[in-house]
Parts: structure tokens; C-alpha cells; sequence
């Protein structure tokens, strides 16, 4: 065996000898819970055992979330964190990173990386922008919409194929995109100093306005969060009991009612929080923004992609051994390309939340194209979603986005004045280093042969 | 001439009266629950070429790596030149004189020959690597070896084919006032011609006094080469002995059952195994 | 007896990866009966089966035509981008605009230089750009009079060092807790581009106060030049030694049997350092000012030489360098070979950041004040400094490269921000192009490894 002498892969003794004493206890933590569990009670000592095996999927962005809940609320002047007209911000904020961590995520699951996600992104949203213009363009929002995807979604097909078929390492091609599209999107600004701005009394541009800033009537929201978890539990049900009648390997049926469950206290809670009146006694503002249920279609989007469509799973053997994937038939330079394609699409829906979460203004100043893309990698990463690829979904770009959102605007709370500038390169660069801190001693505990 | 584990009765296997080079007694290995070896004794004595066979899994490189350095046994003891020693690292192994050459070569493709020969162990003139000594003393070795096919010394070793990339790896191992030199599988990948090429650099290196041990699945290159024959089965070396004493059909039993067709081996004297 | 061959009969192949060749070998580890001996001779390097100087030219042309193409391409690139440039705006080869030329190149060259040593080792340092940036704050606060006022000397000792630190930092995070070397650098240039804005405090800080000495002799790094004359003798000397050195070593290896390249070759290699030497000096000795003599060759181009020597001889001739490479072209077999990896790659990406450190000094020198807004620029250099690695023909995938591939890279990136300048091409535009040539360089890069083993 060529192993490396000093290290033993995972479940084989060093010489590639028969397992015929390999440890039960080893063997079972590397097994999903849910498939060797007959009751809710074997299925958390089996995910404990999991966990403590160094695979612990969403628990620690879980745990962040709150933890940074507990701290920002308790620093915070007033204790204001968890004010609802604060957390609404949070959520809009978020949802930009949701997204482009989302739109990351596939990327790195083929382990490679997308550096140019924040350029991108910004390109998408100005090209939307502009192409609505009153007097311009004036196109349809939905066609300015996707038009700009479907730019974006070139610039990621071109890189896919430098990637994929010249095999020009991902990170030098991103590289070099991030830089390019900086540059060209000054010029399709028009310009350093030039902006381009959304009128929301127009109605047609009113929409994109509306997507962050835009608000759903309290009644509505309630109805909208009914039929989703009704939508969602009921699919979730009745597939759990589809695979039961057909003998097949499912969850005990107490843990897909305690998902159900989640699902529908963590719907509530956010409605409620959305339709508390935060605004003033003259001026009433509730209801929860366009930009969640987007974002929401979003995630059931690529969840849907990733789990259960075949380009989901070869992205998932690519990422877990190219190789093998190779000789199954599958064309890595085709779903590689498509990868970076469709990462770049979601991109650029990422930048049009921005400009709109920006109140439709978008300049120069808006963002900065490097910070985006670290936020994203760092949301991705700290979600769950590993740098060596193989391992992560969808979710974890949004419970990873939600982290970085709050602690973005968090840090923002606490008026730390000339702090403020330094904390905003500081603090990304020191959240990345830190998740991926975790993701590459989560895989050493996990016994995964690591690089020399 | 020792079958299951017993200790060789009186003198040497060569039968010469002069103590092997290295003796490995008892040798347990395991590796978490699995058990990799168990009471290995081997002896390879200097000037003889053993082939160490086994089938996938029996623990021929767990085996080698012990002697190597990489692993430490559980219990037993081994013993170099009649003392026992504790071979705790690659570094120690090549302070008694023990190199291993490994499947995968261990070569660095961008570097030269001579920069791969002298790799960790570079001599230095006026804090300077002195290039023009590491340049000789590779060449004098290659010759001596007579490694005739390769053009330049200073060729990269990424240009090099099968065999000169073999016959680089083990002029590497044996530079170095060694030994005893392990070889795992060196004809595995080659073709014929290349080889015969190093069963003759084997072959040379016997000549020179070097105690070397092959480990290989090619029963052919064994029987070519070796002078004694050694089979693990499960972990166990089940015999040892002259290569003189074995055929290739028994050598597979061995391999695959741990036994000759039921019967135990017996010593050269009788006759060797079936026909 | 029958002759029954082994159980195991098929070759079974070493652990290459069923998709690769190993050079020299076919598919299924065939005996290299047919080998074609033009690919063997395409990969042996022309200078050591040349008896002369045209077998030599002839063995590297066939090296050239089969990918392997050395510092070919960035010579072209050179020649390319000076006649172009020349073509499109008759000012571009006027010794006033190649002494600005060297001198802005410089900076790429360091940063390059600097690169070269985490890309040789297989990694990439993101922070090169940032690292520099916050060297040149660090240089120039520590001899603000008004503040900590230290003597110029022990500012940049001071500054060198910091940057060592974070090279020494972002090292052992590499190599220790193995963490993916872009993430960590690119996690390291935010947060230095955070520290560099509270190092400068919200303002900007400046060098260029001619009351103040060791703002002065900061200032004079960049600007200051060689009395002419000294520029003379200086190269000749240089030269001097150089070819010396060069000559008698070959001498003395041909005299011990050893191999060596033709006679023929060595001269000319000492006939084009002595040529390059007196362009060089002849060009930056012509009068440049408009009114008054600004001449001489300027300080960096030695401070450029030094580096480059001190790190050519530290890769070439130590053994730290050959570990360098050693672990760029196979860390399992250095590690077998007893080689510390995480010692040496830590080592690396500190003398990355020295170098970029080096390179701030000479960027406060050049800038003379610094704002937040050219911190946050200098974030962009790092695409210079991997271009113009690459340009100069050092591989991305590691174990391939030299010194003066920065140098001769970090001219061409030089020569075209140079030239668009001179056009009047808006930045934006100009940060395209070098974008494009990026690209354009990793795809050679890539494409010349095709020969040799690929990957999925």
C-alpha cells in the first residue's frame, strides 16, 4: 500500500489488512445517525457519537449563532442587538451573504474556489441596475433581472472552462477575474466616480427596490410561512413514509416530526420578529421583507440541484475523488464548467439584493468586491462546507451567512470610531482563519488522509 | 530451514556458521484492534538476496517498515550484526546501514540525479553545497552499478524511464555505506526489459555484500533473484528457507493456505514439493 | 514442473494515478523498447550533451519546441512589449522613460521575487501586496519626528523584521496546521490591510520632509542615484567578478571531470551580463532632467542586484534551497529523505514576506506619503507579483523557478504598466490587461507541464 508510512487511513489497519476486528465504535460515528437509528433516542446518542468523531455537520455555526447572539446583545449599547428593527437589518444584510455563500458553496463542494464571487456579484447587480434606467434601457425588471444572471452566468461559464479545460488552477483564473471585473465594472459604471441610482417611484424599478426594502403585509407573511411549512413538512412526511412502506432505510418517525417542528418554530419566530412594528407611532413598518422568501427559494433551489439531481451528485464525486468520478463516465470539464456558471449566476442575484439592500444605490463605494468574496468563503466555510470539497450543502450557506451578517453589523453597533475602518478588514480575515481552522482539524479528527 | 515461528536450531540458514545480518525474533504488530503480525522471526543475512512473499494483506510491508524504522514492534526483538537494537526512526535505520526503497521511489521529479541521490544528506564545502564532490561520488556509485543507459548526471529525473528511475532510487539506498537494503515490489511497474535491468542491479548489490530483501508478487523475479525464500500468510511467516527448497507452486501455497498442499515443509534434503 | 507464472501476473502499476504517464514511460509501464529518443533528448537540459555551441543551440531549440521553454518566453515578452510600446508612442525607449521604467519595476520585482518562494514550494502567498503596504507604513511612522522618530536604520531593520513575523506567522499556519496556503494568506491580507489603516491612524504620513535626515535618506533610497562614474565602475567591477567567478568554475569542473557546458557558452553568457551592464548604466547616466542633471544609476537597481544575488545563491547553493525545491517537486520524498517540511516551508514564507518587506521601504520611498486609499490599492499587487513570477517562467504547481524569473517577469509587468501609461490608458483598463497577461502566463505555464504527468 502506498500510504504514507505514518499515517493510517481511516478504517484500514496500515498494511490494508482485512478488516475483520475493525472497531465498531470507529466504524458506526462515520455512519449518518439517521440511518441506524430505530428510535429518536439511538439516533442522538448515534449523532453525539458523530459529533465527538470530529463530523459535526451544523453544530458549530449553530452554536456561533447563538453565542454571538448572547455577546453582541450583551455589549451593545442598550442592549439594542436583538431589537427587532436590528434584527430585520440583520436578516437583510445576511441575506446578500446567504447568497453568495450559496453561489460559493458549489464551488468549493468540486474543491476549487471561486475568488471572483464579490466582482461578480457587483456586476450583476449594476448591469440589472442599468438596464432599467428611466431614461435608458427601461427594460422590464424581470428581464433586466435576468439578463444580468445570464452575464454573470457567461463570466462564470468562462472561467469554468479555464478551470476545466486547461486546467489553469481555479484560484489563479478567479484571481485574475476578480481584478478584471473590478475594472470593468468602473467602466460599465461609467466611471470612478459614477453611480447609478434606482427611483423607487417608478414602478418597474420599484420591484428590485422593494426586494430587500420591500415588505410583505403581516396577514400575508403568516399565510406565506403557513403554506411553506405545511409545503415543506407535509413533502418531508410523506417521503419518510414512502421509504418506510418500501422497506427501505428512513429517520424514525419522531425526528422528521421534530424537523417539521423546527422548521416551523424557526418560520414563526422570524415572522413574528418581521411583523412587530418597528417602526415610529406615526409610521407603521411590519412585515417581513420580499428578500426572505427569495432567499428561501434560493436555498430549496440549490438544495434541490445538489441532493437530488444527477449534475448535484457528480459535483459531489468530483469534489470526493475526481478520479473515480472520471472513470464512472462522468465529464468533470462539463459539470465543472456549469459549476462556475450557475456559482456566478447566484453571484450576480447576490449583488442585486446588495443594490438593494444599499436603498438602490450603487457606486463605487458600495461594496468592496474583496471583502464580499472573503465574507462569502468565510460563511461557507464556518456553515460547514469544506476548502478540500466533498462535503457541504446548501444550508450552510445560509446559517453561515446569518453568523457573518450578524457580526458585520454587530461590530457596527458597538461605535468603536476609529476602530471601526481596521475592524472591518481585521474581523473577516481573523473569521476565516478561524473557520477554516475548524474545517481542517474537523478532518483530522475525522482520520481523513491529510496533504504531507 | 524453520517452519511457524521456532527459532532456527543451531547454525546460521546459510549454514555457513557466521551470524546473519539482521535476525528479527518475535516480532507482534498491531495497529488499533488488528493484529499485523504475529512472532515474526526473519533472518537476512549479508551477501544473500531474500524474497519476502505474502499475498495482499499478509504484512510484508508492515514487516519492512519495522526493520525500516517507520513502525515499532509491540514485542519482539531485532538484532543487527548479533546486537539488538531499537530502530525508532529512517534515522536510525540508516545510521546501522539500513536503507528501504520504497514502491512509490520517493524521487523528486525536478530535481537531477544527483540532487535526488544526495537529498537530506547533501555535503557541504565553506557552508556552500559542494556540488562538484556530490557529483562524483553519484557518478562513481552509478558506475560502480553499472548504470550505463543514462545520459547525463545531471539529467531531471522526471526524463528518466521506469528502470533508471528505479536503478536511481536504489543507487540512492545503497550510496550510503549500507547494509542491509529493502526493496518493495521494484519490478512492479516495469517491463521486461527494464526488469532484467534491476534483478541485475539486485544481483550486484548481493555481490557487493549487502544483505537485501525484496518483497514481491512476481515469483518469476523471486526465484531469479533470490537466495532465500520467506512467506507471511495472515501475519505469520509460515516458512523460511533456501530458495533451493521451493518451487513456485509451493510458494502460491504458502501464500494462499499457509501450508504445502497439507503437508509441513521439510528441509532440502527430501524432495521439493511436488512436481 | 510447469513454468506457471506468479499469481499476481499483471504489472501492477506503482501508485501514479491511472491518468498519468510518468515521462518516459508508456501506459501500461511498457518497456521503454521504443522510446523515442527525441523525447528523451527533449528533457535532458541542452547544456549537458552539448560539446558546442551549435549542438547546443539545436538541443534547445528541440527543448523549446517540445514546451519546455525556459526564460524563452519572457525574453520575447520583453522584446514584444518594447517594440509595441515603441511603435505606439516614440517616447516609450527614451532613457528619461526606461530609467522610470527600472525604477517602478522594482517594486513588481521584489513582490516577485518574494513570491517565488511560496510558489517553488507548491503554495501561494496572497498577502505579498499587503505585507509591503504595511512595511512602507511601518517605515515611515517610525521616522516621523514628531512621533517615534527612530534613526532610518533601525526603522527599516524594525520594519524588516515586523514583516519576518508575519511571514513566520502565516508560515506555520501552512505548515504546521496545514491549513490551505491561499486561505491563509488571503485571511492574512485583510488583516494586515486592518493593521496597516491603524498603524497610519486615519491620515496620511509622509517621508518627504527634506529637514528631517532620516526622512531624507528614506527618501534618497528610491530617488537617489550613483555618481555616474561610480555607476561606471560599480558595474565593471560586478561584471567583473561575475564572469570570473562563472569562468573559473567551469574551468575547475572541467578539470575534475565533471560535466560541463562548452566553453563557447560561458562566453557568451559573460559577453551578455557585461552587455546588459553597460546598457543598463549607459542609459541611466544620460542627463534626464528637464532642467538642472538628475543621472546615474539609481540606488534600487542595486538593492534589486543584491537581493537577487544573495537569494540566488541561497536557492541555488544551500541546502535550505534545495529542500525548497525538493518539497515543491515531491514533499513525500523529502520527507523521506529526512527533510523537515514545516521547518522549510515556514522558513519560505518568511523569506516571502522579508522580501515584500524589502519592498515596502522602497514603495514608502517611492510613494513619499501614504494614504489609506494606497494601502487599500496595494491589495492589487499581488496579481503583479504572481503575473510576473509566472511571466518569468516559475510554475505555479511548484518545484520550477529561479530568482531571476522575478526580475526579468517584474520588467515585463514594468514595461506594460509603463507603456499603457504612456497612452494614456485609464487604470481600470490597465488592471485588465495585466489580468489578461496573467492569464495568458498560467496558461503557458500549464501547458508546458502537459508533457509531464497530468491531473484530473
Amino acid at each position: 500500500m502506498t500510504a504514507d508510512p505514518g499515517e493510517t487511513p481511516a478504517g484500514t489497519a496500515g498494511d490494508g489488512m482485512a478488516d475483520l476486528t475493525l472497531d465498531a465504535k470507529v466504524a458506526a460515528a462515520d455512519v449518518p445517525p439517521e440511518l441506524v437509528a430505530q428510535s429518536l433516542g439511538q439516533y442522538l446518542r448515534a449523532w453525539w457519537l458523530q459529533v465527538r468523531s470530529g463530523n459535526s455537520g451544523v453544530l458549530p455555526v449553530v452554536l456561533a449563532i447563538v453565542i454571538v447572539a448572547v455577546v453582541f446583545e450583551a455589549v451593545t449599547p442598550e442592549h439594542a442587538f436583538l431589537r427587532p428593527s436590528n434584527l430585520v437589518y440583520i436578516f437583510g444584510l445576511s441575506t446578500v451573504y446567504m447568497v453568495l455563500a450559496m453561489a460559493e458553496t458549489v464551488v468549493l463542494l468540486l474543491a476549487e474556489v471561486d475568488l471572483s464571487v464579490g466582482a461578480v456579484a457587483l456586476i450583476g447587480g449594476v448591469i440589472a441596475f442599468k438596464l432599467v434606467q428611466q431614461p435608458g434601457p427601461d427594460w422590464p425588471w424581470w428581464a433586466a433581472v435576468l439578463a444580468a444572471l445570464a452575464c454573470c452566468g457567461v463570466i462564470g461559464a468562462l472561467q469554468g472552462t479555464l478551470t476545466a479545460l486547461l486546467r489553469i488552477p481555479s484560484f489563479v483564473v478567479t484571481l485574475g477575474g476578480f481584478l478584471l471585473f473590478s475594472g470593468i465594472l468602473i467602466v460599465i459604471l461609467g466611471g470612478a466616480d459614477a453611480s447609478v441610482n434606482l427611483n423607487s417611484s417608478v414602478t418597474n424599478q420599484r420591484v428590485i427596490y422593494d426586494m430587500v426594502q420591500g415588505l410583505i403585509a403581516p396577514i400575508v407573511g403568516w399565510i406565506i410561512l403557513a403554506v411553506v411549512v405545511v409545503a415543506v413538512g407535509t413533502a418531508l412526511w410523506l417521503r419518510s413514509a414512502a421509504r418506510r412502506r418500501q422497506g427501505l432505510v428512513a429517520p424514525p418517525l419522531s425526528l422528521t416530526a421534530i424537523r417539521i417542528a423546527l422548521v416551523a418554530i424557526v418560520g414563526v419566530a422570524v415572522v413574528i420578529i418581521c411583523t412587530v412594528n418597528r417602526g415610529t407611532s406615526l409610521v407603521t413598518v411590519a412585515g417581513v421583507p420580499w428578500v426572505i422568501p427569495i432567499v428561501l427559494v434560493v436555498l430549496g433551489a440549490w438544495t434541490l440541484v445538489l441532493q437530488r439531481t444527477r449534475f448535484g451528485r457528480y459535483i459531489y464525486a468530483i469534489g470526493g475523488n475526481p478520479e473515480a468520478a472520471r472513470r464512472a463516465g462522468v465529464s468533470l470539464p462539463a459539470i465543472r464548467t456549469w459549476a462556475f456558471a450557475l456559482c456566478s449566476a447566484t453571484a450576480g442575484l447576490g449583488g442585486i439584493l446588495l443594490g438593494s439592500f444599499f436603498y438602490g444605490e450603487y457606486s463605487t463605494n458600495t461594496a468592496d468586491p474583496g471583502q464580499l468574496v472573503l465574507y462569502s468563503i468565510a460563511a461557507a466555510v464556518i456553515g460547514g462546507v469544506s476548502l478540500f470539497g466533498g462535503r457541504g450543502k446548501a444550508i450552510h450557506g445560509v446559517l453561515g451567512g446569518l453568523l457573518i451578517g450578524g457580526i458585520a453589523y454587530g461590530v457596527s453597533l458597538l461605535n468603536l470610531g476609529e476602530l471601526a475602518t481596521p475592524l472591518e478588514y481585521i474581523l473577516p480575515g481573523g473569521v476565516l482563519l478561524a473557520a477554516v481552522l475548524i474545517d481542517v482539524l474537523s478532518r483530522r479528527g475525522a482520520g481523513s488522509v491529510t496533504h504531507v | 530451514m524453520t517452519e511457524m515461528n521456532e527459532p532456527p536450531k543451531g547454525a546460521s540458514p546459510g549454514g555457513d556458521g557466521v551470524e546473519p545480518l539482521v535476525k528479527v525474533r518475535g516480532i507482534d504488530k498491531h495497529f488499533g484492534p488488528v493484529q499485523a503480525l504475529y512472532g515474526v522471526n526473519l533472518d537476512l543475512p549479508a551477501g544473500q538476496v531474500t524474497g519476502l512473499c505474502g499475498d495482499n494483506g499478509a504484512g510484508k510491508s508492515v514487516l519492512t517498515r519495522c526493520i525500516a524504522g517507520v513502525h515499532q514492534p509491540d514485542h519482539g526483538q531485532i538484532y543487527f550484526e548479533g546486537r539488538p537494537v531499537h530502530i525508532r526512526s529512517a534515522r536510525d535505520a540508516a545510521a546501522l546501514g539500513i536503507e528501504t526503497v520504497y514502491q512509490d521511489l520517493a524521487l523528486a521529479d525536478n530535481l537531477d540525479i544527483v540532487q535526488n541521490m544526495f537529498l537530506g544528506r547533501e555535503p557541504l564545502r565553506r557552508g556552500l553545497l559542494d556540488e562538484d564532490s556530490m557529483e562524483r561520488q553519484a557518478a562513481e556509485t552509478l558506475s560502480t552499478l553499472r548504470v550505463t543507459t543514462v545520459r547525463s548526471i545531471r539529467q531531471p529525473v522526471a526524463s528518466l524511464s521506469g528502470g533508471q528511475r528505479q536503478a536511481v532510487a536504489v543507487a540512492k539506498a545503497v550510496m550510503w555505506n549500507s547494509k542491509l537494503v529493502l526493496l518493495d515490489e521494484p519490478t512492479a511497474a516495469l517491463g521486461v526489459v527494464q526488469t532484467q535491468m534491476v534483478l541485475d542491479l539486485i544481483k550486484r548489490l548481493r555481490d557487493r555484500g549487502l544483505a537485501v530483501m525484496v518483497i514481491s508478487h512476481n515469483l518469476n523475479d523471486v526465484f531469479e533473484v533470490a537466495d532465500r525464500i520467506a512467506v507471511l500468510y495472515l501475519g505469520r511467516m509460515v516458512v523460511e528457507g533456501p530458495a533451493a527448497d521451493f518451487d513456485r507452486q509451493s510458494v502460491v501455497s504458502y501464500m494462499t493456505t499457509g501450508t504445502s498442499s497439507g503437508r509441513p515443509y521439510e528441509p532440502s534434503t527430501s524432495a521439493s514439493g511436488e512436481g | 514442473m510447469s513454468d506457471v507464472r506468479g499469481t499476481s501476473d499483471e504489472e501492477v502499476p506503482v501508485t501514479a494515478d491511472p491518468g498519468e504517464t510518468p515521462a518516459g514511460t508508456t501506459g501500461a509501464g511498457m518497456a521503454d523498447l521504443t522510446l523515442d529518443a527525441k523525447v528523451a533528448a527533449a528533457d535532458v537540459p541542452p547544456e549537458l550533451l552539448a560539446q558546442s555551441l551549435g549542438q547546443y543551440f539545436r538541443a534547445w531549440w528541440l527543448r523549446v519546441r517540445s514546451g519546455n521553454s525556459g526564460v524563452l518566453p519572457v525574453v520575447l515578452g520583453i522584446v514584444v512589449v518594447a517594440v509595441s510600446f515603441q511603435i505606439a508612442n516614440s517616447k516609450f525607449l527614451s532613457a528619461q522613460n526606461l530609467v522610470n521604467l527600472f525604477e517602478q519595476s522594482t517594486v513588481y520585482m521584489l513582490l516577485a521575487i518574494g513570491e517565488i518562494f511560496a510558489l517553488l514550494l507548491g503554495e501561494i502567498d496572497l498577502s505579498v501586496g499587503l505585507v509591503m503596504g504595511l512595511g512602507s507604513v511601518v517605515v515611515a511612522e517610525l521616522v516621523q519626528p514628531t512621533g517615534a522618530d527612530w534613526p532610518w536604520w533601525a526603522a527599516i531593520i524594525a520594519t524588516l523584521l515586523a514583516c519576518s513575523a508575519v511571514g513566520a506567522i502565516q508560515g506555520s499556519l501552512v505548515a504546521r496546521l496545514k491549513m490551505p496556503s491561499f486561505i491563509v494568506t488571503l485571511g492574512g491580507l485583510l488583516i494586515l490591510e486592518g493593521v496597516a489603516i491603524l498603524v497610519l491612524g486615519g491620515t496620511l504620513v509622509g517621508i518627504g520632509n527634506s529637514q528631517y535626515s532620516n526622512e531624507v535618506v528614506l527618501y534618497d533610497i528610491f530617488w537617489g542615484t550613483f555618481n555616474p562614474v561610480v555607476g561606471w565602475i560599480l558595474m565593471a567591477v560586478l561584471v567583473g567578478a561575475a564572469g570570473t567567478g562563472l569562468w573559473l568554475r567551469e574551468a575547475s569542473k572541467r578539470r575534475h571531470g565533471l560535466e560541463t557546458p562548452p566553453r563557447s557558452l560561458t562566453a557568451m553568457k559573460i559577453v551578455l551580463m557585461a552587455v546588459a551592464g553597460i546598457a543598463v548604466v549607459a542609459i541611466c547616466n544620460v542627463n534626464r532632467a528637464h532642467s538642472g542633471t538628475i543621472e546615474g544609476v539609481p540606488y534600487i537597481i542595486a538593492i534589486v542586484l543584491v537581493v537577487l544575488a544573495a537569494w540566488t545563491v541561497l536557492l541555488q547553493r544551500t541546502r535550505f534551497g534545495r529542500y525548497v525545491y525538493a518539497i515543491g517537486g515531491n514533499p513525500e520524498a523529502a520527507r523521506r529523505a529526512g527533510v523537515s517540511l514545516p521547518a522549510v516551508r515556514t522558513w519560505g514564507f518568511v523569506l516571502a514576506a522579508l522580501t515584500s518587506g524589502i519592498a515596502g521601504v522602497l514603495f514608502a520611498s517611492w510613494q513619499v506619503s501614504l494614504t489609506t486609499n494606497i494601502i487599500k490599492a496595494s491589495n492589487s499587487y499581488v496579481l503583479l507579483a504572481v503575473a510576473a513570477a509566472v511571466i518569468g517562467g516559475t510554475s505555479l504547481f511548484g518545484g520550477r523557478g529561479k530568482t531571476i524569473h522575478g526580475v526579468l517577469g517584474g520588467l515585463v509587468i514594468g514595461g506594460i504598466y509603463n507603456g499603457l501609461y504612456l497612452l494614456g490608458v485609464s487604470s481600470q483598463w490597465i488592471d485588465v490587461a495585466v489580468a489578461a497577461v496573467l492569464l495568458a502566463a498560467a496558461l503557458v505555464d500549464v501547458l508546458s507541464r502537459r508533457g509531464a504527468p497530468g491531473q484530473t
